[in-house]
């Protein structure tokens, strides 16, 4: 691993423009050559995906903090740099965008509607999701973030699907409520930057500088407020997460795996970076409420997705549920529930994702999403029925796939501190296991029915997703530490600056 | 050899892990070698497990190591093996029953098409359970009873196109869920109040722990988990639908082996139960109660494997119950008989239901023994061995339940574990008497089965047999010289194994009447009691209780829940938009396109706006106005 | 009786006012261009007499009233030119005609 702790060479850089160029590369491929722009998307990505590994790898946990670091400084007398730089945090999701965006290409292989429109926006995507992770400064994180919501929308509208709801509904839906997000976001954003300016005399937007801001008790509880909101939009929490179900119904396979997989984690991760971190105090202030409010992500969405039909809104109600641990692992505010919430994240990142490219393949195929309408088809399509199966396992929390160690950490972290809403919230693993069960039975078993006797298993490129996500899932659950250390040093040394109490607080 | 195995138990379960990997991988399409590869890991595994015992009985100390899985500051999950003579004792029977199995199924699985994949399921169901038995920590005991739950799942639902079957590997998996959420509540108190979930570190500070209260809280929920994973009453339902996957699948998990692992988590975290009375009668109440209450069914249904699914629960009840009574001894003694026997009795079925092309209705059976010699005698020995009957296994286990039952104060228990004795013995001769000795069907044709099907029960049909005598109490160092807590017990009532054994004998005895001589009608006593028969013979129409359950109140929440979410949520959002769109749809009309009229508006709104900022500020003054300067 | 800046402001508010009952009150188009006219020589009176009194040293004012007075030229040549392509459509210079962007 020599070569790369290079200090020189901007792989951070390399790893997110890549995707960029590989979209500007796209423009000048002539429409007609559907084989090229899917190289060239699949490439780009790959070559991404391959230096997000070497870097995850290579992350040294024995110093922690923020490595492969750079620096640009862009607007001077704002104080805004490109400063990129990974930490234990920020670097499963970095691997997550790089395994999702990788495998949603593949996911989208079959796609022959304006295909190099698709696969442009597609990689501009990824690159914006990608960007708000790996990047140190305030302004290009919400930057970042706002490149994300415009492909979103015109995926959604052009490549969409309608079933319950219009796919113009859908995408009006999803992009009204990012953008009532990031307002949020934004207004949160100058707050602290006025605030930060007045109390220490240095223009900044720098994340880790603002930590050591000593913002007022008062100050933080407003600005938690308003970041908050907007973090908590984004993740789905009750109330704010209608537009997910709709949002995934009515979006193309890559632009669900995307979302579902990574983009709400954006959510997840602002809060825990930005809101906790930089903010200790007003977190403290509103956990109990988010806590309260993630119990009903977990039990509610759980129940509701008991009587759904379509597949795509069970997975849709699911990781709203299923947000609802991560939720709960950031109100607890301790070392332990707050590694659980991210391994939580990057296992339900993958999980989702697999979950829609099987689904996308399926629909692709039978061009139906209604569960009734299917049954046994684990005789026709037996490789699909694997990725089902493993996707379904992991969501309802499997040993030996990577959202068991995540769950149980969360649930040991947020135990101490909120025990009933705790002993509420797990009582999901239940009605997890009842939809999930139940989904699963009725598409890929029982008797064999002549009607999808014409679908084809995966094959060739199809076999992707499946492949590489599971793959990852099976190894990050039979091996868990190889996710939780690196995540361990991240949460730990910033812990150790915020003087939050790292330890859980039993009370018995 | 011996300390070879004993240091490095996790080789155990991790030859079948490979094998599952590579059947996965490799010889999905090579049946035979999926086979072929499945059994030799296994076989090693077994021969390991013998040195693991050897080793125990030489050295009963525990032998502990284990690997961080993964940790941080509070929380530190290790993965690791605990030898010492309970779980060298499970080791040896779950390896032994699981090579038998994968034998046996050889010929019972042939031709099926999902051969290879059904070893594969095999092999991850021995990881599985062996991961589970060495575990020294309870996440590992959880993570492994997870899992042998998932094969559960996939080996009930193997022949995924038949809908019942589907239904049940379904059922089977939640009901297991519900017990696990208790058990998860329960692991997750022990984190918080003590640190460790290490089973060593545990069994050390517990007793010192003063708070009996939420201990007893604390063992009732790590209870609820062996509730579902062995069936014990209320969580029983999903036992006897588990008959749905392949018969040998019903002998080793259904059985022999993961029913049991309930009753082997109780064992194993005993140090948690014995420091809680009141969690101990609970246990021993809810397992004497499912012995009797599973025992009753069971008189009464007429599909082989149904009688001895309930028989299970029956015997696990008994399981349950020596433990709830402080008979550690007495209930691992029983528990490793009963594989042996039950397993006999589930293979047996199994070769019987083989050669009659799937029948298993017993009344559709019938003149076996004349045409199935070895199935019929290793079946006898095993109803006999579980009816109770000197010397063979059931005999010893059964005993030393009853004693420790009434000699720790018991009676009630006594006297109920009794009674299911003769319902035990009944039941069982009244399959035995039907399906083997009865009229013979002409439209039936049976067989003997191959020799790879006869040779594991043979071998069964001698552990039932000889099994017990490790346990004889005359024996200076018998089983309960290496597996106890607390203090190694010895011990025999005369009076209670003479009238143990001539209540089953009266059993037998009514079964004969009833079903061979036929001097007494069964059906005369079925319509006199035509009321308590049906609720028998409909289980107590707990399924149906259940069922009504989860259409009505869990599938109503969701409804509900689902209703709120359309139109509260989704309502407030929409009604925002709609709000918004309506005031412009009346908004709109200020735009008349009258350009004079937005004239009029700006200079109206100037001098609006004049005015309020001189009457709000003075020293602009709109007296200046007036006053010039 | 000296003219003070006084009397010149009070011209310019007259005719300004003038102006703008002409802009919002005449229904003709071509008179509420003369009335924007009228307001905009307002304007030019109140420029120059500023400048007169309050800065006599500099030219200003006068500067900027040449420039409304081109703007106004330019202004009549578009006005006149809009009305009279209306006029081609609605055979009408009758403003309340003209309602093309209601609603």
């Amino acid at each position: 691993m020599d070569f790369i702790t290079n200090p020189g060479f901007p792989y951070l850089s390399v790893i997110l423009l890549t995707p960029l160029v590989g979209a500007l590369a796209l423009i000048f491929v002539p429409r007609e050559e559907v084989w090229t722009i899917k190289a060239i998307a699949a490439v780009s990505t790959l070559v991404s995906l391959i230096l997000s590994v070497l870097i995850f790898l290579a992350y040294d946990q024995t110093i922690g903090g923020m490595q492969f670091k750079e620096d640009i400084l862009w607007i001077k007398d704002l104080g805004v740099s490109y400063s990129l730089g990974v930490d234990g945090i920020s670097l499963p999701l970095l691997l997550l965008t790089n395994l999702i965006g990788f495998s949603a290409v593949y996911a989208s292989w079959n796609n022959k509607d304006r295909v190099k429109e698709f696969f442009i926006l597609l990689l501009i995507l990824i690159t914006g999701v990608m960007g708000t992770f790996v990047t140190r400064d305030l302004f290009i994180f919400l930057l970042f973030y706002e490149v994300v919501v415009i492909p979103i929308y015109i995926m959604v509208i052009i490549w969409g699907s309608t079933k319950r709801v219009t796919k113009e509904y859908a995408g009006m839906k999803l992009t009204i409520y990012l953008l009532i997000g990031s307002a949020f976001l934004l207004a949160g954003m100058i707050a602290l930057y006025v605030n930060a300016y007045q109390l220490t005399g240095v223009r900044t937007m720098d994340i880790e500088s603002l930590m050591l801001v000593p913002f007022t008790e008062h100050f933080q509880i407003i600005g938690f407020l308003l970041l908050g909101i907007g973090f908590c939009t984004l993740i789905s929490m009750w109330p704010f997460h209608s537009w997910s179900p709709d949002g995934y119904a009515g979006a193309p396979t890559a632009v669900s795996m995307i979302h579902a997989g990574v983009l709400k984690k954006i959510g997840g991760y602002g809060l825990i970076r930005i809101g906790l971190f930089v903010l200790p105090a007003g977190a403290k202030f509103w956990a109990p409420l988010i806590a309260v409010l993630a119990v009903g992500n977990v039990v509610y969405a759980a129940v509701i997705c008991l009587v759904q039909k379509d597949l795509k809104y069970v997975v849709g109600y699911s990781s709203v549920s299923h947000m609802g641990y991560v939720l709960i692992g950031i109100a607890a505010l301790n070392v332990i529930s707050i590694n659980g919430a991210i391994a939580q994240m990057f296992a339900h990142g993958v999980m989702a994702a697999l979950f829609f490219a099987m689904i996308g393949n399926l629909y692709e195929k039978s061009h139906t999403r209604n569960i009734p309408d299917f049954g046994g088809l684990a005789n026709q399509v037996p490789r699909l029925a694997v990725g089902f199966m493993l996707a379904g396992l992991a969501s309802l929390g499997l040993p030996g796939l990577a959202s068991f160690p995540a769950e149980f950490t969360i649930f040991v972290g947020a135990f101490g501190v909120y025990q009933v809403f705790t002993i509420i919230a797990i009582s999901g693993i239940i009605f997890t296991a009842v939809y999930i069960l139940r989904m699963l039975g009725n598409v890929l078993f029982g008797p064999r029915q002549q009607q999808w006797d014409k679908l084809t298993d995966l094959k060739g490129p199809e076999w992707v997703p499946l492949i590489v996500l599971g793959t990852v899932l099976v190894t990050f659950g039979i091996f868990p530490y190889l996710l939780m250390d690196p995540i361990n040093t991240g949460v730990t040394s910033l812990f150790a600056r915020t003087g939050l109490s790292t330890v859980i607080g039993g009370g018995f | 050899m011996i300390h070879f195995a004993v240091q490095n138990s996790w080789l155990i379960p991790l030859m079948p892990a490979i094998a599952f990997a590579i059947i996965v991988f490799f010889l999905r399409r090579t049946p035979q070698a999926s086979a072929f590869f499945s059994i030799s890991c296994i076989s090693v595994s077994f021969l390991l497990s013998l040195g693991v015992v050897a080793g125990v009985l030489m050295d009963p100390a525990a032998v502990e190591s284990s690997v961080t899985w993964f940790s941080m500051p509070g929380l530190t999950v290790e993965m690791g093996t605990l030898i010492d003579p309970i779980s060298g004792m499970m080791v040896f029977v779950v390896s032994l029953i699981a090579l038998l199995v994968q034998i046996y199924s050889v010929g019972y699985m042939e031709n099926d098409p999902g051969y290879s994949i059904y070893f594969a399921y095999q092999s991850l169901f021995a990881m599985s359970m062996l991961g589970l038995v060495i575990a020294n920590n309870f996440v590992q005991m959880f993570v492994f009873w997870e899992l042998v739950g998932l094969c559960s799942y996939l080996l009930i639902g193997f022949w995924f196109y038949k809908i019942s079957a589907r239904e049940a590997a379904k059922k089977a998996f939640v009901t297991n869920r519900v017990g696990d959420y208790g058990f998860l509540l329960g692991i997750l108190f022990l984190q918080i109040i003590f640190g460790t979930l290490n089973f060593t570190d545990l069994a050390q500070i517990i007793p010192t722990y003063a708070n009996v209260g939420l201990l007893t809280v604390i063992a009732l929920l790590v209870f609820t988990g062996p509730i579902g994973k062995s069936g014990q009453f209320p969580l029983h339902v999903w036992l006897p639908d588990a008959m749905e996957g392949p018969t040998p699948v019903s002998a080793l998990i259904h059985a022999a082996t993961m029913v049991v692992a309930g009753v082997y988590l109780i064992a194993r975290a005993f140090f948690l139960f014995a420091a809680v009375p009141t969690a101990l009668q609970v246990i021993a109440y809810v397992g004497g109660f499912t012995a009797l209450f599973a025992a009753t069914i069971a008189i009464t249904q007429n599909d082989i494997k149904r009688i001895l699914a309930y028989s299970t629960l029956s015997q696990l009840g008994y399981m349950v119950m020596a433990l709830g009574v402080g008979g550690l001894t007495a209930s691992m003694f029983h528990l490793m008989t009963h594989a042996f026997f039950k397993a006999l009795l589930f293979l047996g079925a199994g070769s019987v239901i083989h050669a009659l092309q799937g029948k298993q209705d017993i009344w559709e059976m019938g003149g076996l023994a004349r045409k199935m010699p070895i199935t019929t005698k290793t079946f006898i020995i095993g109803s006999l061995a579980l009816a109770g009957i000197f010397p063979l296994a059931g005999f010893w286990s059964k005993d030393e339940i009853l004693l420790a039952a009434q000699s720790n104060g018991f009676t009630g228990l006594y006297l109920i574990g009794s009674l299911v004795a003769f319902l035990t013995a009944f039941y069982m001769f009244r399959l035995v008497f039907v399906a083997f000795y009865g009229q013979a069907k002409p439209n039936n044709d049976p067989h003997e089965s191959p020799a790879v099907m006869t040779t594991p029960l043979i071998i069964l049909g001698l552990l039932s047999v000889v099994g017990g005598l490790v346990g004889m109490p005359w024996l200076s160092t018998n089983f309960g010289s290496y597996v106890y807590f607390g203090e190694a017990h010895h011990g025999y009532s005369l009076m209670i194994m003479v009238t143990s054994t001539v209540i089953a004998l009266m059993g037998i005895y009514l079964a004969y009447l009833m079903y061979y001589k036929k001097t007494i009608s069964a059906s005369a006593i079925a319509n006199r009691f035509k009321a308590i028969y049906t609720l028998l013979y409909n289980k107590y129409y707990i399924d149906e209780i259940y069922q009504w359950g989860i259409n009505h109140i869990v599938d109503g929440a969701g409804r509900v829940a689902y209703w709120i979410d359309l139109h509260v949520v989704d309502g407030v959002v929409n009604g925002l938009a709609k709000g918004t769109r309506q005031s412009g749809t009346i908004l709109r009309y200020l735009q008349t396109g009258q350009t004079q009229h937005y004239g009029m508006v700006l200079v109206a709104a100037v001098v609006v706006i004049i005015l309020l900022l001189g009457l709000l500020d003075p020293s602009l003054g709109i007296s200046a106005w007036g006053g010039g300067n | 009786m000296t003219i003070t800046l006084n009397h010149y402001l009070l011209l310019a508010g007259m005719l300004f006012c003038i102006g703008l009952y002409g802009a919002l009150a005449k229904q003709n188009a071509i008179s509420i261009l003369m009335g924007i006219e009228l307001m905009l020589n307002a304007c030019v009176i109140n420029l120059v007499a500023f400048n007169r009194f309050m800065a006599p040293n500099h030219l200003v004012g006068h500067a900027f009233g040449l420039f409304v007075i081109a703007l106004a030229a330019a202004e009549v040549a578009v006005g006149l030119a809009l009305v009279l392509t209306v006029y081609r459509d609605l055979l009408s210079v009758n403003i309340q005609d003209f309602d093309w962007l209601k609603w």
